[in-house]
């Protein structure tokens, strides 16, 4: 088992094979009911998805999105011009720079918390934290409201982690309920027992489940009741699971595409992030760790941007390339930005006040940059917006209406605060 | 005959300010200047004979690289000798009005590196020295700056993992020395002139013969580094290099013992190498502190200091071949870097707070900073 030691600082569940499927099985079971695996491509290629990629630790907006060369607070970097005439971005970024006229920029985020755990919550829940109420993640909402695609058996919220095991956590759905909670693939790994285990031949697999299903047909004949039936439909969903299991193995992946994406963990995890939405999975979160630098920030965000940069590039061209960047909302986040001051130990430390976050893809205008700070990125000085104004925008941008509720126990929740709306600048 | 320099003497001479963060610091040939880099893209200049600051406005980066081609000269003897002759006027005539006109400083050419990547030349005794050249050095940052012993070769390092040696007096690239995987951090003009010693992130640290270009030995600071799984980073490299004056040790500073990268959570070191064996050890400080030692230098006297911060900021001792510092003395805000004058009465400290401390080891009252003379 595998502890969070860092934002969130709770335990992850460990995931069986059993409670993976039974995920699965959830999710496939949403709207669409159940489907067959290897059909309705056409449906696929419209299904709306959203990726997000989370910058764990709190990367700096000054050394990213908005950068204030030369000034007090700048730091030694560059800014650089982007695809964007008038855009620049920090100089750390030399490949997402060529992806700006894909990317918009709010740069007049105030997220009000300087705490890792409460600053993450408020950015996926679009919520300040509320003792009434536990908000769903935006990718328990996601899943939920627009689905798994009809192809795919796979669950639909799952998040690739930097590092540890796998794990389900149903509390990142709240009142959704937990077949929309985020099933977890640590270091990007799927489930253990998952796959078929290398010493047993296909052919050895398939005469067994030829036995089981021989098995299964003479009992019905005389004892068919519809709990056989669903008996027989699990384990016909675990094997459309299991079928689809390959979507974790990147090595089936064309080597020239995972080169581009590069050969290192972050560039394998945006790689799979990508199969997984290619086969139907509604929501993805790629964590990045980490950018926690109170200490020596711009060596670290050398480190982790250089990390980030081509990947992500890589990650965005990909999407393109494939039709699938019209329908996936690509969203680059954390849980909070970094002072604009610079601390004795060249560090920068936690800041919710004035950040960036980075957005393109479906419904999403590329090229658009709203809100401004000052000179020195102390001050939102144009266009102040909220986790909650993003929320709204996550969903209008995939064609969900953010004004209506959801009703657990017939009680009225809106999906998304009322009290702000979409960033109608952005939406295409 | 001088008596021999004694480190417990070390006392605080004069406090030299400027309004931003400083990051590294340098005596010029003659130990007449200071020049400190800020975070404001500027080099200051301090001029300990008359008390005035002028700027070096060229980088638009940060700078940490620092060194001079000039002749070495009694300047510290320069700067006694005009203060005394200075006390001795203001004693008959008073003070305010009058001011002994300064000496001609020696001529000599500073040569900057910054976090553009950029390699800038500098008339350093010029009234407002500017720009003479401008090379682009290396891809990111450029990491350290020396001049070999005999004045005619520059070795830069930086963050495209390269060492690169040029000529002094035009800045043509003579050779690129390459073999490390990660930033090079510090690099080092051996005392005899024939080869470069350079350290990078990882804690290697290499043995270049100038000639040939090819590095002979790999030397292990490995002590220096730590990938932190916790933040998934790295830490580390030599934030100061140094060799001994008779080439016989080398010195490389920074951190060790790091539980946590991103709070810096790490005591400083300074990794020792026999030059002739290879053979290391380890300096540490006597005290329990936290932070990176960011400046290291062996005095001509046969003792070694280092200047470090991270909680607060030090200066300590090692006496010959000891391993635990022998005296220490505490600096306001983080020390960020340290020089040593040519004749090794002076040295100075850089800090985050904005101010160069400046002490000798000659004995006497501190004294304060002179006025720059009435207009």
């Amino acid at each position: 088992m595998q502890r969070c030691t860092y934002s969130c600082n709770t335990a992850d569940h460990g995931l069986s094979r059993r409670a993976f499927l039974g995920a699965s099985t959830a999710a496939a079971l949403g709207p669409s009911g159940f489907a067959n695996a290897y059909a309705n491509a056409e449906l696929a290629k419209t299904q709306k998805r959203v990726l997000v990629i989370f910058l764990a630790g709190g990367a700096s907006q000054l050394e990213t999105w908005d950068p204030k060369p030369n000034t007090d607070t700048g730091g030694p970097f560059k800014a650089i011009p982007t695809s964007v005439p008038g855009t620049h971005i920090g100089e750390l970024l030399p490949y997402t720079a060529k992806q700006m006229h894909r990317l918009a920029i709010v740069r007049g985020l105030n997220s009000v918390s300087d705490d890792h755990g409460i600053g993450e919550k408020i950015m996926l829940t679009g919520r300040k934290p509320e003792p009434a109420v536990e908000y769903p993640h935006i990718g328990a909402v996601a899943a939920k409201l627009l689905g798994n695609s009809a192809a795919s058996a796979l669950p639909g919220h799952i998040q690739i982690l930097p590092k540890g095991s796998s794990g389900f956590g149903k509390a990142d759905a709240t009142f959704l309920g937990p077949k929309f909670g985020s099933v977890s693939l640590g270091d990007g790994k799927p489930p253990a027992d998952l796959l078929r285990p290398a010493n047993m031949t296909a052919e050895s697999d398939a005469a067994r489940e030829d036995f089981r299903r021989k098995l299964n047909d003479r009992f019905a004949k005389s004892r068919k009741s519809a709990a056989t039936d669903a008996y027989a439909e699990s384990f016909e969903q675990a094997e459309r699971v299991v079928k689809q299991g390959e979507v974790f193995d990147i090595e089936k992946e064309d080597p020239k595409v995972a080169d581009r994406y590069g050969r290192h963990d972050l560039g394998r995890h945006f790689l799979l992030a990508r199969r997984l939405l290619e086969a139907g999975v509604t929501y993805v979160k790629v964590s990045h760790s980490n950018y926690d630098t109170h200490h020596e920030n711009f060596d670290f965000h050398i480190e982790q941007l250089g990390e980030f940069d081509r990947p992500f590039a890589a990650l965005m061209d990909d999407l393109a390339a494939r039709g699938m960047l019209e329908t996936t909302l690509v969203i680059v986040m954390s849980e909070m930005g970094r002072t604009p001051k610079i601390n004795a130990n060249y560090g920068r430390d936690h800041w919710s006040r004035a950040w960036s976050v980075a957005l393109g893809g479906c419904g999403i205008k590329g090229g658009a940059v709203v809100g401004k700070t000052n000179a020195n990125g102390t001050v939102v000085t144009d266009r102040e917006v909220y986790s909650g104004h993003l929320f709204h925008t996550y969903l209008q941008a995939v064609g969900l209406d953010s004004s209506k509720s959801f009703h657990p126990n017939d009680r009225p929740i809106p999906i998304a605060d009322p009290k702000t709306a979409a960033i109608s600048e952005i939406l295409a | 005959m001088n008596p021999p320099i004694d480190p417990i003497a070390a006392r605080l001479e004069r406090e030299l300010k400027h309004a931003r963060p400083l990051i590294g610091c340098r005596f010029d040939p003659s130990g007449r200047f200071v020049f400190a880099s800020s975070e404001d893209d500027t080099i200051q200049r301090f001029d300990l004979l008359t008390g005035t600051k002028t700027a070096l406005l060229g980088h638009r980066s940060w700078v940490r690289g620092l060194a001079f081609v000039g002749t070495p000269i009694a300047g510290s003897g320069e700067v006694a000798a005009w203060q005394r002759r200075q006390t001795n006027l203001h004693a008959v005539a008073g003070f305010g009005g009058t001011m002994l006109p300064p000496p001609k400083a020696a001529p000599f050419t500073l040569i900057s590196g910054d976090y553009h990547g950029n390699l800038i030349w500098w008339q350093g005794d010029a009234e407002t020295p500017k720009p003479i050249r401008t090379v682009e050095a290396h891809k990111g940052w450029v990491r350290a700056v020396v001049v070999s012993p005999d004045g005619t070769r520059i070795a830069s390092c930086g963050n495209d993992n390269a060492v690169k040696l040029w000529k002094a007096d035009d800045g043509t690239l003579i050779r690129t020395l390459e073999g490390h995987a990660s930033h090079v951090y510090n690099v080092a003009f051996h005392p005899d002139g024939t080869r470069i010693a350079s350290c990078d992130l990882k804690g290697v640290a290499k043995d270049w013969n100038i000639k040939t270009g090819v590095a002979d030995r790999d030397l292990d600071a490995k002590i220096l580094t730590k990938y932190d799984p916790t933040f998934m980073a790295d830490i580390g490299g030599a934030r100061a290099m140094a060799f001994s004056p008779d080439g016989s040790k080398l010195g490389c500073a920074g951190i060790t013992n790091v539980s946590n990268a991103f709070a810096g959570v790490g005591n400083p070191a300074v990794v020792v190498f026999d030059w002739k064996d290879g053979k290391a050890k380890v300096l540490k400080p006597k005290d329990a502190f936290q932070g990176t030692a960011w400046g290291f230098v062996f005095h001509p006297a046969g003792f070694s200091l280092a200047a470090g911060g991270g909680s607060g900021g030090r200066v300590w001792f090692w006496k010959g071949d000891d391993v635990v510092s022998m005296h220490m003395l505490t600096i306001p805000g983080n020390a960020r870097d340290l020089a040593l004058t040519a004749d090794g009465e002076r040295f100075a400290v850089a800090n985050s707070g904005g101010s160069v401390y400046v002490y000798t080891f000659t004995p006497g009252p501190a004294t304060t900073p002179v006025a720059p003379p009435k207009k």
